[in-house]
């Protein structure tokens, strides 16, 4: 055997070769068991303190986290307090989503620990102290497929990302659910975490449930993974997670789900073999049990249904109706037993979900159901910003499923008590009404002029049609005209678009006193 | 109408107003109204109640008035209904049609 | 028919929107005694501002003997009700009562003698055994319908799978038809039994009502389903009317279909069948 290290040198064109020099020997053989291995030469850090020290994290820089533990997450409120403890500034904050439980994150805010936010919504306190201009750096606002988006193509890096998971070995292979013995929190998918994971510098894992390697399956795997923190309190499972998401009893409600399978069912996209994504309000809900109806009546299968996913279409996937479920996101309890017991019930993450750069899913939808806070004339959806101006939202994937469904169908009550919902214009656009092809409304339905096409199927259906304008002189006619909203100069929040184009902005509310 | 004692209407259901009137001698008509679409239909809500009020001849009450999205119909009525609990009058007047 | 609280502004406004043929304010039993003042101010405000298309507008009154039904007409019928529902009617003076105090208002507010209609709700064993008189007791009553909880204590019995009502049920069609009047059935309370509620529906169908009063948005689809006409049914029906129509433009008296004469009670018939297809929503609806 040659020398290696003595001829090294003399290698053809060694320096166009890939390679990180001569061989050096090996590391010392393991002769441990893997048992033995796992408890000591593993990614476990003693504290989350270590984790952060570790992580290389330095103020001014880019941190992460999901939002699949919505309003019971602890974890933002865990990490945010340490490294403000740990004297941590000028932060910025990309999180997947934020809710009402982040409130102490405006302490945070007011001492310069955060001083940029990135979410797809805000609700609560903290969101109406943004809205009352908490923050001088705009809060930047993504879809969910946007912002898989940005951080798959770079525009978003992200320096430390720190993950909750409900379960997770000493190597970071992390789930949001586990197959060992149930260890009593389960958020299901853990879509929104996985491009954190693989696109992040570092990645520390929160964990409550430590399970021997390998956690499989996994959301997340190892090779993803930095650090693994083990916390007796990643969140709160009465706030991750309700049982089954319940059916509306709502008359109002009923009546617009009806009518909404009713267009699509006119529309000519509920066929053998379609595909479908419906949100988890109440009226898109029922609308799916009377789309159930449907397709048992005529012998229709569904190919795949995508996105949040609910007991509801869980229960269509396992009576045999809908072939594949594709699960970003489990919105209840019954969604994440699924994906446990399911092997067709797929979890995806954010990019695949609905990334412009790519034919990620949405783009393979016949139709979506989604709700919305106010449709203006021009079919401009929002749904981030109240009636009064005030944040109370997310965007989720409301632009990216309009944008990739071949009939985006938005559901919404014409009035809610004295709001109404159709309005000359937005208060903040979130979807762009040309992404959008039909309005379904208690007291009639509207059709984008850019779709005759179903219009005329609507028509000889005898579905009941108007004018956005008409439905909107209608509303008003019931609840009078309101007082426009009174915005400061200020600007609080950027929406972006999900190619990341900057779509509007949120201003700051002018109040009385 | 003359006010005796404080009447009150309505309840805190969403789409309902809670009208409270206070009989008062002199100062005129003093309105304070909470309500939960009050950039939108604040002004509006007030003006009604004020408008609702000159029509009975009531020209001095304390009005407390918590709004949670009602029509106009229904500030309309429960004001009518207020004032005129609060002037123990139960002869109502519906006017000619 | 549809049921909405007196007292409720939410389900006030939104009572037009569900496709009931007639929506019925009610300020007896659904608004609680010390609300009987609110209610009718709120009804009275509704009647006047809200609009609700060409739909029925209905108002029960409380109980004329109790002081407040008076009240009731006094602010409805100057609001300008359809329909007066009456509650408890017992005898054919009961009607005759409440006509008068509705003529006496009409008068005083200078409205058109005879603009309100009324109907009447038989709710007792004495209303059942006089549902004739009642139903001939006067012209402005466009039905009278049954009110079975009542009726059924009033019985000394309870609701069950209908046999209970079987009589009254008769007795109310029959006494409705030799009026020429319509006859409706009273409420099925069990919103969650949509079954049960079917199959109620079919059998008062099947007796010869008209249609059947609901206390909750959801019956009224499955209602409309039992009471609609087959599309067989009323091509035939109009055919009928073009028929007569015809038959009008020619100045003809006698109308012929496929070379038989057409009967009124036929074109009666078809008519009706027509006007419940329109309601039921199954031919075209028109835009407004």
């Amino acid at each position: 055997m040659t020398d290696i290290k003595s001829i090294y040198a003399s290698i053809p064109h060694i320096d166009e070769i890939s390679q990180h020099g001569a061989f050096d020997g090996t590391k010392e053989k393991r002769m441990g068991t893997f048992v033995e291995r796992s408890a000591t030469q593993n990614k476990v850090v003693e504290s989350l303190e270590e984790a952060i020290r570790r992580s290389g994290l330095k103020d001014g820089m880019t941190i992460s986290f999901h939002h699949h533990f919505r309003n019971g997450d602890n974890v933002v409120n865990l990490v945010v307090g340490k490294l403000a403890e740990m004297g941590f500034r000028n932060l910025t904050m990309a999180a997947s989503s934020l809710s009402g439980v982040h409130a102490p994150l405006i302490e945070h805010i007011k001492s310069g620990v955060i001083t940029h936010i990135e979410t797809s919504g805000l609700r609560g306190e903290l969101a109406e102290q943004i809205s009352r201009g908490l923050m001088d750096f705009p809060v930047v606002f993504r879809s969910h497929g946007g912002r898989g988006a940005a951080i798959e193509s770079g525009d978003v890096p992200i320096d430390v990302a720190f993950l909750g998971a409900p379960s997770c070995d000493p190597y970071g292979n992390a789930n949001g659910y586990s197959r060992e013995e149930d260890q009593s929190i389960s958020c299901g998918s853990l879509g929104y975490a996985r491009p954190d994971a693989k696109y992040a510098d570092k990645v520390v894992i929160l964990t409550n449930n430590l399970v021997k390697f390998p956690n499989s399956p996994y959301a997340i795997p190892s090779s993803n993974v930095d650090y693994v923190v083990l916390t007796d309190n990643i969140g709160d499972p009465k706030g991750i997670m309700s049982g089954a998401t319940r059916f509306t009893t709502n008359p109002k409600e009923l009546l617009i789900a009806k009518t909404a399978a009713d267009v699509i069912h006119a529309s000519g996209y509920l066929y053998d073999g379609f595909s479908m994504q419906m949100g988890s309000g109440g009226a898109s809900l029922a609308t799916a049990r009377y789309i159930r109806q449907m397709m048992i009546e005529e012998g229709l299968q569904c190919r795949f249904a995508l996105g949040g996913i609910t007991g509801q279409i869980v229960s269509m996937h396992e009576e045999g109706l809908i072939d594949r479920i594709l699960d970003v996101q489990s919105f209840d309890l019954d969604a994440a037993e699924s994906l446990k017991r399911n092997r067709f019930h797929q979890q995806i993450d954010a990019c695949y979900y609905a990334s412009y750069l790519h034919e990620s899913a949405v783009n393979q939808l016949d139709f979506v159901v989604l709700s919305a806070l106010e449709i203006d004339v021009a079919f401009n959806i929002n749904v981030l910003t109240g009636s009064d101006g005030v944040i109370r939202g997310a965007i989720g994937g409301h632009p990216d499923t309009a944008d990739g469904a071949s009939l985006s169908v938005v559901v919404a009550p014409l009035t809610r008590g004295r709001i109404p919902s159709i309005v000359q214009k937005v208060n903040t656009i979130v979807t762009p009404g040309s992404t959008v092809d039909v309005i379904v409304t208690d007291q009639g339905v509207a059709v984008h002029p850019d779709r005759p096409d179903v219009e005329v199927k609507f028509r000889e259906a005898g579905i009941p049609l108007f004018t956005i304008q008409e439905l909107k002189e209608r509303a008003e006619s019931i609840v009078g005209k309101p007082d426009p909203i009174r915005y400061k100069e200020k600007i609080v929040g950027v929406v972006m678009y999900r190619n990341n184009t900057v779509i509007d902005v949120v201003r700051q509310i002018e109040e009385d006193e | 109408m003359k006010l005796v004692k404080t009447g009150t209407a309505g309840t805190m259901e969403s789409n309902d107003i809670m009208v409270t009137l206070e009989p008062k001698e002199t100062g005129g008509v003093q309105v304070a109204l909470s309500s939960s679409v009050m950039q939108q239909f604040g002004r509006q809500i007030e003006a009604v109640i004020r408008e609702t009020l000159t029509e009975l001849g009531v020209a001095h009450a304390v009005v407390d008035a918590v709004d949670k999205g009602a029509l106009d119909c229904t500030v309309r009525a429960r004001v009518n209904a207020a004032a005129y609990r609060a002037a123990d009058d139960q002869k109502y007047d519906w006017g000619t049609k | 028919m549809m049921f909405v609280p007196g007292n409720n502004p939410g389900m006030i406004k939104d009572a037009g929107i569900y496709g009931a043929d007639s929506i019925m304010f009610d300020l007896e039993d659904s608004v609680a005694i010390t609300e009987k003042d609110a209610a009718r101010f709120l009804v009275f405000q509704a009647l006047k501002t809200l609009h609700y298309g060409k739909k029925e507008i209905v108002v029960r009154i409380n109980d004329l003997n109790s002081g407040m039904g008076i009240q009731d007409l006094e602010a409805i019928v100057r609001a300008g009700v359809h329909v007066v529902r009456l509650p408890k009617t017992d005898s054919a003076e009961d009607v005759v009562f409440c006509e008068k105090e509705i003529e006496r208002i009409e008068k005083a507010a200078g409205i058109p003698i005879g603009t309100t209609g009324m109907m009447a709700a038989i709710e007792s064993a004495n209303g059942v055994l006089n549902a004739k008189e009642i139903a001939h007791a006067s012209d402005r009553l466009i039905g009278i319908a049954l009110g079975a909880e009542d009726y059924v204590t009033d019985l000394k019995t309870t609701r069950s799978d209908g046999v209970e009502l079987l009589f009254a049920r008769c007795m109310i069609l029959n006494a409705a038809r030799s009026a020429g009047i319509d006859a409706l059935d009273t409420v099925y309370s069990d919103v969650n039994n949509e079954q049960g509620f079917i199959e109620e529906a079919t059998l008062i169908k099947k007796l010869g009502f008209d249609g059947k009063s609901v206390i909750n948005p959801r019956q009224i689809d499955p209602l409309h389903k039992v009471f609609m006409p087959s599309e067989k049914d009323l091509e035939k029906a109009r055919a009928i009317m073009a028929a007569i129509a015809e038959a009008n433009a020619k100045g003809s008296g006698v109308a012929s279909l496929n070379g038989k004469m057409i009967d009124k009670p036929v074109v009666l018939r078809a008519q009706r069948m027509l006007d419940l297809a329109e309601v039921s929503q199954i031919t075209e609806v028109e835009e407004v």
